[in-house]
């Protein structure tokens, strides 16, 4: 997938995060959850998200390790791709 | 000896605007906050009070909990990062009739037209009744005893009947307690409307001879208790105290109350006991006084019964003719009006009240809120509610 691609999906996870609360300076590849005060319940929310508008599964334990916004964006960047 | 239970803090979000102040000023004015026969919060904008965060997770009774608790808690001092009480020490108990069915109704729309996986992970806490109480517990790091109350319309004075007794028993030291409804819903008004407990005229006319039905209201409304002891050791203001707590049941229909009005009259009874007070001992009676023909009439019957002939002298006015009928929400809204009343020494208007039903033959304290002459003690009332279920729980408070 192009990098324009994952910069499409980071938009996107932006304007989800932060209509979940996050506060949009604090967003970014680097940021975690905890910092973001994104909890499990968001991260369900987001991956609603992410099925409908990537086609892309993310999991419990595809969630597990994810720590941060860059770790959901490759995630989905990399399944949106196959 | 029973402990006595000072209330140190009251806070409302009702018809009437946000805040206890906006409360007791426009009903004890004989205004009116329904609109279009419905009693909405039109002024409560969530946003205005809570963070997005918090705001989007929370269901609009519980949204109606937080702001009702956070003013009733500032009142009483606890703020910032001291508490002036030991939070380990202090409840939470909220009661709501039917919680949140803003968002049971909004995510059965998700699952017909999305299906099972959009629906939403927030549904669950936001449509459990307990919500409000939960919610607000975490939100001031309240850690005693918290739950919440369901008994239809009686739920806000049972949650502050529970609070009364924890407090009294010492299980805590401060109890938070009130109720909330957001009710407003389509599904509600549909389901209301249908069993013919909603007023077709959209018009709020407690014990009037017309009243055909009540008015949907919301509101939230909360109290701090805690011991008398407690609230002069830390100086805090005292605005009244719950004096008597009675509650029972009709065991008698499911929706209709005892036309006899006997499982109220017991209640009643038993409040004044509770508070080792005669039928003498009380000057006013805020009333559930819903409108509905069976209420008003069963419950004019009750206090006869109770009272005997003082209930002849007293007055006795509904808080429902000025914001409807906020269900869940209703014993607290109305506990937290009678406190503020007495304290000013009056009984504001059953508002709009004007043609006298036979079988509805008390004082109902039409126009204008009336003085209560003193009499040589504190000013007391009991504050009614009765719900659906046959659930009725009185209240006996008495000024400061």
């Amino acid at each position: 997938m192009a990098s324009a691609d994952k910069d499409q999906i980071q938009e996107r996870m932006t304007e989800a995060l932060e209509s979940f609360g996050a506060d949009r300076e604090a967003i970014n590849r680097d940021a975690d959850w905890e910092s973001l005060d994104i909890d499990s319940l968001d991260l369900v929310e987001l991956a609603q998200i992410v099925e409908e508008e990537y086609g892309v599964q993310m999991k419990e334990e595809d969630m597990k390790n994810m720590k941060t916004v860059g770790d959901a964006v490759d995630f989905v960047a990399e399944r949106a791709k196959s | 000896m029973t402990r006595r239970i000072a209330v140190t803090g009251i806070g409302a979000i009702t018809p009437l605007g946000v805040g206890a102040d906006a409360l007791i000023d426009r009903w004890s004015a004989g205004e009116s906050g329904i609109e279009d026969g419905l009693g909405r919060c039109v002024d409560f904008e969530p946003e205005e009070h809570l963070a997005k965060k918090e705001a989007r997770r929370a269901d609009r009774f519980t949204q109606l909990s937080l702001v009702a608790c956070a003013e009733a808690l500032a009142q009483t001092g606890w703020e910032g990062e001291k508490p002036p009480l030991d939070p380990e020490r202090t409840g939470c108990i909220m009661g709501t009739g039917i919680g949140g069915i803003g968002t049971i109704e909004e995510q059965l729309t998700v699952l017909h037209e999305r299906g099972v996986d959009a629906v939403s992970p927030l549904a669950v806490p936001m449509m459990m009744a307990n919500a409000a109480a939960g919610v607000v517990a975490m939100h001031h790091g309240l850690k005693g005893q918290c739950y919440g109350t369901v008994s239809a319309c009686a739920a806000g004075a049972h949650a502050i009947g529970a609070g009364l007794r924890m407090v009294q028993y010492g299980d805590v030291d401060a109890c938070l307690v009130g109720g909330a409804e957001a009710g407003i819903t389509p599904l509600a008004q549909a389901a209301f409307a249908r069993m013919g407990a909603t007023s077709p005229s959209g018009i709020s006319r407690p014990f009037d001879a017309r009243r055909d039905g009540f008015i949907m209201g919301e509101a939230g409304a909360a109290l701090v208790l805690e011991t008398e002891e407690s609230a002069q050791e830390r100086g805090a203001e005292i605005l009244g105290y719950v004096i008597g707590y009675g509650a029972t049941a009709d065991a008698h229909h499911l929706t209709a109350p005892d036309p006899s009005g006997d499982g109220a009259a017991r209640a009643i009874k038993l409040a004044l006991a509770d508070a080792e007070i005669g039928p003498d001992g009380i000057d006013w009676v805020n009333a559930h006084g819903t409108s509905t023909p069976l209420n008003d009439q069963s419950e004019t019957e009750a206090l006869k019964t109770a009272l005997g002939d003082r209930a002849h002298e007293l007055p006795v006015s509904s808080l429902k003719s000025s914001i409807g009928h906020t269900l869940g929400a209703a014993g607290a809204v109305e506990a937290a009006a009678t406190v503020l009343a007495l304290r000013r020494g009056i009984a504001p208007p059953t508002v709009g009240w004007e043609e006298r039903d036979d079988s509805c033959d008390l004082d109902y304290v039409p126009g204008e809120a009336r003085s209560l002459p003193g009499n040589g003690r504190p000013l007391r009332a009991i504050s009614n509610s009765f719900g659906f279920g046959g659930h009725n729980a009185v209240l006996t408070i008495e000024a400061s």
